[in-house]
């Protein structure tokens, strides 16, 4: 029962980082309609980044946060007038294919940067794990989950409060009354792909923590597409909640289902999960309902 | 429509080989099929399978996404079941590799099916997310069907034979992967000029309106897709047999993106584009090893780089021809052609 608890609690932090990166899928998806696969290359990128703030520059750990942030905005700007911007109205296998290609560049980029050797964090978070009694939470999990939890606040609060969230709810709903309405949808499409990267951003820096970063980490981005299936594409919150659901669910598989095939079910489980909400309920919990069925 | 361009009868704008010119080319193109493995040394007969199998894989990708609009992203899967299947008939069951390869082909067909399965209640955006987590769970029973695929370590397959002529070298498989891709290439070309060609093209074009029309989409959306991993799993089953080695490593996600690559980089819906866009997203690489090894021995430490920046060119080739040609290959030589069909007197 012990580990039973205890893998539902880490299961729930580990979530809270999927939820954060689920975040920067949402964020493009709900403005753009854009699935971003580059996803966990900006994840990978942007820890990257901050490592090499902290390190070869030996900036103070919130100098450096900011400043990834800085580059990540700057990042999903330039990638959106570049790269995106040519493509609205294109097909989807179009602007799918783009991510991917633009995942491939920047992988790259990162590769020939940074070499691909694996490396730790400097230690930024006190290293005392929380004891809940029941279970035990690894500091970096408890601090990503913290990070998680305040940066899905801060974009739900976004959304509700500031005239940005509002136009950026607007186009999302829908594209002409927010033009006609006044509304820059180039810049709010810009805006969202910065949100996006900022939030995958700072997924890569706490999954950096946790578990060290390598030019690989970005493979989690595809794992987390099982979140914001689960949650809905368009979701915010539906993020957040699809996150904590799988990190569980992934947790449990390791537990129960890994003695039963040797091994390597946890790293593979998000993807059946994924097919088995497809299959049943193709725009997740929370998600519009646009499906059309012929 | 453009000018000088006039054909008066339906089965006139179908015909294939359209004017005597073209036979002629495509004729002087076989010869040069024919005598090239009696002129290249083996490296590039090395190329020239890989090319072939890479034509086989993208032009079945190509009937799924280009002719009937299902995007998969699982494509690398379908091979590898192929080639799995392939190999184990082979070293288990004492299968001749003639036969083991229709039954890679089948085999891959099925697992297309039961793949395509949700193509019927989700497309777009959806159908891609599906197919590549049905990559993922295909990796992973590679790796952990240890009885049966023996896992990371792979299963060696002996060279396929016809009596005691062994196919051992790259010029004898050459032969094979030719005639193989000539089937291939036929059969495609004239499945999309047919009635289940039509129907593809409907469904991608507008698949409520098909649907109105009498097309079965259950039907065709399935046959696509099991024709589709048809050819994977042949395309699969070809490179085992000439390679003699399978492992999971072969196929993963991103040989998908990249058969994905080549039927975009040479033209959604032409089975031209896609034979073209094969033969320049395998020899692209190619070059870029030949140029990294040559700039070696200038600079011990470019090598170094070669893998990254390989990497960083097929990215940016897929994003630059999304971007200024998103017809791909396809598209220039139709317009090399339009420009020289009434040349030098165009309008």
């Amino acid at each position: 029962m012990d580990i039973f608890l205890q893998l539902i609690v880490t299961g729930l932090a580990t979530g809270g980082v999927y939820g954060l990166i689920a975040l920067g899928f949402v964020l493009i998806y709900k403005a753009t309609s854009i699935l971003n696969l580059a996803t966990g290359a900006f994840m990978s990128l942007g820890a990257f980044v901050c490592l090499s703030m902290l390190t070869q520059a030996g900036a103070p750990f919130w100098v450096a946060f900011t400043g990834t942030l800085v580059f990540a905005f700057l990042l999903g700007l330039i990638i959106e007038r570049l790269i995106l911007r040519q493509l609205i109205g294109e097909p989807i296998i179009s602007v799918i294919m783009v991510t991917i290609g633009l995942a491939f560049m920047l992988q790259g980029i990162t590769h020939i940067i940074w070499s691909p050797e694996y490396r730790s964090f400097p230690e930024i978070f006190p290293p005392e794990p929380l004891d809940l009694n029941f279970a035990i939470v690894p500091s970096g999990l408890l601090w990503g989950f913290v990070f998680a939890i305040i940066g899905t606040l801060i974009f739900i609060l976004i959304f509700k409060f500031t005239r940005t969230g509002v136009a950026m709810r607007a186009t999302a709903n829908d594209q002409q009354a927010a033009l006609s309405m006044g509304i820059s949808v180039r810049w709010i499409f810009a805006l969202s792909w910065s949100f996006g990267a900022i939030a995958a951003v700072i997924g890569g820096i706490v999954i950096g923590n946790i578990s060290g970063i390598s030019i690989y980490m970005g493979d989690i981005g595809l794992k987390v597409l099982a979140v914001i299936i689960l949650g809905g594409l368009d979701s915010i919150g539906g993020a957040i909640i699809g996150g904590f659901i799988i990190g569980i669910l992934e947790n449990l598989t390791g537990l129960y289902i890994d003695p039963l095939v040797g091994g390597g079910a946890k790293a593979v489980a998000p993807f059946f999960i994924l097919v088995i909400i497809l299959m049943i309920r193709p725009y997740g919990l929370f998600g519009k309902k646009i499906i059309e069925r012929v | 429509m453009r000018c000088g361009d006039f054909r008066e009868t339906y089965i006139k704008d179908e015909e294939i080989f359209q004017s005597l010119f073209v036979k002629w080319c495509l004729a002087l193109f076989f010869g040069f099929l024919l005598i090239f493995p009696f002129v290249a040394n083996a490296y590039l007969l090395y190329v020239a399978n890989m090319i072939g199998f890479a034509v086989i894989a993208a032009v079945g990708l190509n009937i799924l996404t280009g002719f009937t609009g299902q995007i998969s992203l699982g494509h690398a899967a379908f091979a590898g079941v192929g080639g799995y299947t392939s190999a184990i008939l082979v070293t288990q069951l004492g299968f001749s590799f003639w036969l083991a390869l229709p039954c890679a082909g089948i085999m891959a067909a099925i697992s297309g099916l039961i793949i395509g399965i949700p193509s019927l209640r989700v497309k777009g955006l959806y159908l891609c997310i599906a197919t590549l987590a049905a990559q993922f769970i295909f990796e992973f029973i590679f790796v952990h069907w240890e009885s049966l695929t023996h896992g990371i370590r792979g299963i060696n397959v002996p060279p396929p034979s016809i009596g005691s002529f062994l196919i051992n070298t790259e010029k004898r498989f050459y032969f094979v992967t030719l005639f193989v891709v000539i089937l291939a290439v036929g059969y495609a070309r004239n499945l999309v000029r047919s009635r289940v060609g039509r129907a593809f093209v409907a469904i991608r074009d507008r698949d409520l309106a098909a649907e109105i029309i009498g097309i079965n989409l259950f039907r065709y959306k399935l046959t696509a897709f099991a024709i589709s991993s048809f050819y994977a799993g042949i395309a699969g089953a070809l490179w085992v047999g000439f390679i003699r080695i399978v492992t999971p490593e072969h196929f993963p996600f991103q040989l998908s993106v990249q058969y994905l690559a080549m039927v975009i980089v040479g033209g959604m819906g032409s089975v031209l584009g896609s034979i073209s866009g094969a033969i320049f997203m395998t020899l692209i690489p190619e070059l870029l090893n030949v140029l990294s090894s040559s700039l070696t021995s200038v600079f011990a430490g470019a090598a170094h780089f070669f893998i990254p920046f390989k990497e960083v060119v097929f990215g940016g080739m897929i994003v630059l021809f999304l971007i200024f040609e998103p017809r791909g290959l396809a598209e220039i030589w139709r317009r090399i052609k339009a420009f020289f069909l009434l040349w030098p007197f165009s309008y």
